[in-house]
């Protein structure tokens, strides 16, 4: 038996296979396809102090090796989260984080002190890095001070887990992350998706109704690899990698490159089941190079 | 429902003509129960630039040779690969995904049925399920020309088939919504799916005479079963997911 186990700050996960927000629904998407409860954590849907309805259609574009999307967010607000959908969460036996957004700080300190309320989500990603909303999102997490601002007021109010998920549409996330971390963040999830567009050459137009968009997949892999392998000697806090893993190998590279953990996303689209496929791909490759645990493997690149 | 992710088996690939097919799969195990108006989603290997799965509509399931049919359109790199796909091979799909075609609150005694082009798909399985409860079904299938009008026999063993061609290669010319039939018999309950201009006429010609109608929608989708939030569009109710709250809707729920 290998050791899957990984701490994340206040927490530990009970293997290093998470699903990133925005592509796992709330896990009961995915009920039919696996046992949810096998991965070591689900980030669910970003949540917003108030009810949003997103972007117009389209919001996708499909783009080689990936996807554009700009779904904006689309939720019903955090009120209705804790009423009617973490009721149906109590059951999943893997550690649930909720991703909070906002366009004031106000509002992701009052959506985070709601969600520290529910006994069973022991931590949330705060998304200061969503490209697809006006206000806010990316906007906080694109400079130091106000990326710090963010975690420092919600860090008052928030006692559990927090872990900050980066956009890699910065000039250096490495500075974004010592900030973050300076203000108390217990970890740092990477990357967001990176902001994009797509056009159509015949009608000359835009393909999504706001012009750009978050890239996502496989064609971000590389740029992804890079920033966890920069941010992760940069800070001292545990960090999550994600960003166009689509199987174990791809996972094992993120955690070589000093991840902690991974998130799977847009892979889950194409086949659902993928987060057990990687998680088994992970424990096969230990048992393949004699490894009894996998906190062996992170950060363990050979430069 | 339940829904799957499973290899299926190709039993026959039919060529209808250069732009449309057939694709017939089977399993060992018996296939699961599938309603009319829902779809699957196809992984296309060997494709380098189709990243995502493509939502198809289930055109017909025949439960007593367990085979479930795709009519499809080659429209891009995608369906081109998949046109290209041989009787033997296997094919990976989810399904069965989204919502069904319903029935009104009372009898209807006349329906009909108006599809156009690749959007005719999910109307065989409808018509031939309201055609084993009794019901009387029109088909009014349209196209641009002759070769886009598809599985017209299939379509008469479960109504009265009529057809219009936009250059009058076959039945009426013009538009579906221009046909005679729509000013000679009295439906009362109308359901549709093809090119969305086509479905806004159907469905103002719903709206105007007060008939039960249901539109089928097709949008781009990622996922297909309601985790990415993609394929939105605009009801009385807010943004809700074409692939999980339809892709039928009711017209009286649409923002059109």
């Amino acid at each position: 038996m290998v050791d899957l186990r990984v701490n994340l700050g206040k927490i530990q996960l009970k293997n290093p296979v998470m699903t990133a927000s925005g592509t796992f629904g709330y896990g009961t998407e995915y009920y039919d396809f696996f046992d949810v409860s096998r991965i070591g954590g689900i980030v669910v849907k970003g949540t917003t102090l108030r009810d949003r309805q997103g972007n117009a259609y389209p919001r996708m574009a499909e783009t080689p090796s990936g996807m554009l999307n700009a779904v904006g967010l689309q939720n019903k607000g955090v009120e209705y989260f804790a009423e009617n959908i973490y009721p149906t969460l109590l059951d999943l036996n893997t550690s649930i984080f909720v991703n909070i957004s906002g366009s004031t700080v106000e509002e992701y300190v009052e959506t985070a002190a709601i969600i520290n309320e529910l006994d069973h989500i022991p931590g949330i990603e705060l998304n200061i890095s969503c490209p697809n909303v006006k206000e806010g999102g990316m906007t906080f997490g694109t400079s130091c001070p106000s990326a710090a601002q963010a975690v420092k007021e919600v860090r008052r109010v928030y006692g559990k887990e927090l872990m900050v998920k980066l956009s890699p549409n910065v000039t250096s996330i490495s500075e974004i992350a010592k900030a973050v971390e300076g203000e108390g963040a217990d970890s740092i999830s990477l990357i967001n998706t990176l902001l994009g567009m797509a056009i159509h050459a015949e009608t000359r137009k835009p393909v999504l109704s706001t012009v750009t968009g978050g890239l996502s997949g496989p064609a971000v892999k590389p740029v992804a690899l890079r920033m966890v392998w920069e941010v992760s000697k940069s800070v001292g806090i545990p960090v999550v990698g994600m960003g166009g893993i689509i199987n174990a190998t791809d996972a094992i590279e993120f955690l070589l490159a000093g991840a902690t953990a991974i998130q799977i996303g847009t892979a889950n689209f194409i086949d659902p089941t993928t987060p057990v496929k990687v998680l088994e791909g992970i424990e096969d490759y230990l048992l393949r190079h004699k490894m009894n645990s996998v906190s062996e493997l992170i950060g363990a690149l050979e430069v | 429902m339940k829904k799957f992710m499973s290899d299926l088996l190709i039993s026959e690939m039919i060529r209808l003509n250069e732009q449309y097919f057939i694709i017939k799969l089977t399993a060992e195990d018996k296939l699961p129960e599938m309603l009319p108006g829902q779809f699957a989603e196809i992984k296309v290997e060997d494709s380098p630039s189709t990243f995502l799965r493509r939502p198809i509509s289930i055109n017909f399931v025949d439960y007593e040779r367990n085979e479930l049919w795709l009519l499809i359109q080659i429209v891009g790199a995608g369906t081109l690969k998949l046109s290209q796909l041989r009787a033997g091979d296997s094919l990976n799909l989810i399904y069965p995904l989204g919502n069904t075609f319903s029935l009104p609150d009372f009898k209807p005694s006349d329906i009909l049925l108006v599809g156009g082009g690749v959007g005719i798909a999910p109307l065989l399985f409808w018509g031939a399920k309201l055609a084993s409860e009794g019901y009387t079904c029109t088909f009014l299938l349209g196209g641009r020309s002759e070769s886009n009008l598809l599985m017209l026999d299939e379509f008469k063993r479960y109504g009265t088939v009529v057809v219009t061609t936009e250059d009058g290669s076959s039945g009426e010319k013009g538009y579906v919504t221009d046909h005679s039939i729509l000013k000679t018999k009295q439906f009362d309950a109308v359901y549709t799916c093809g090119p969305t201009p086509m479905m806004k006429a159907v469905a103002a010609y719903a709206a105007k005479n007060k008939l039960f109608c249901e539109v089928s929608l097709e949008n781009t989708m990622a996922c297909g079963f309601g985790a990415c939030l993609c394929c939105v569009t605009d009801t009385t109710d807010g943004h809700l997911c074409v692939c999980t709250e339809g892709p039928v809707f009711p017209i009286t729920k649409l923002k059109w």
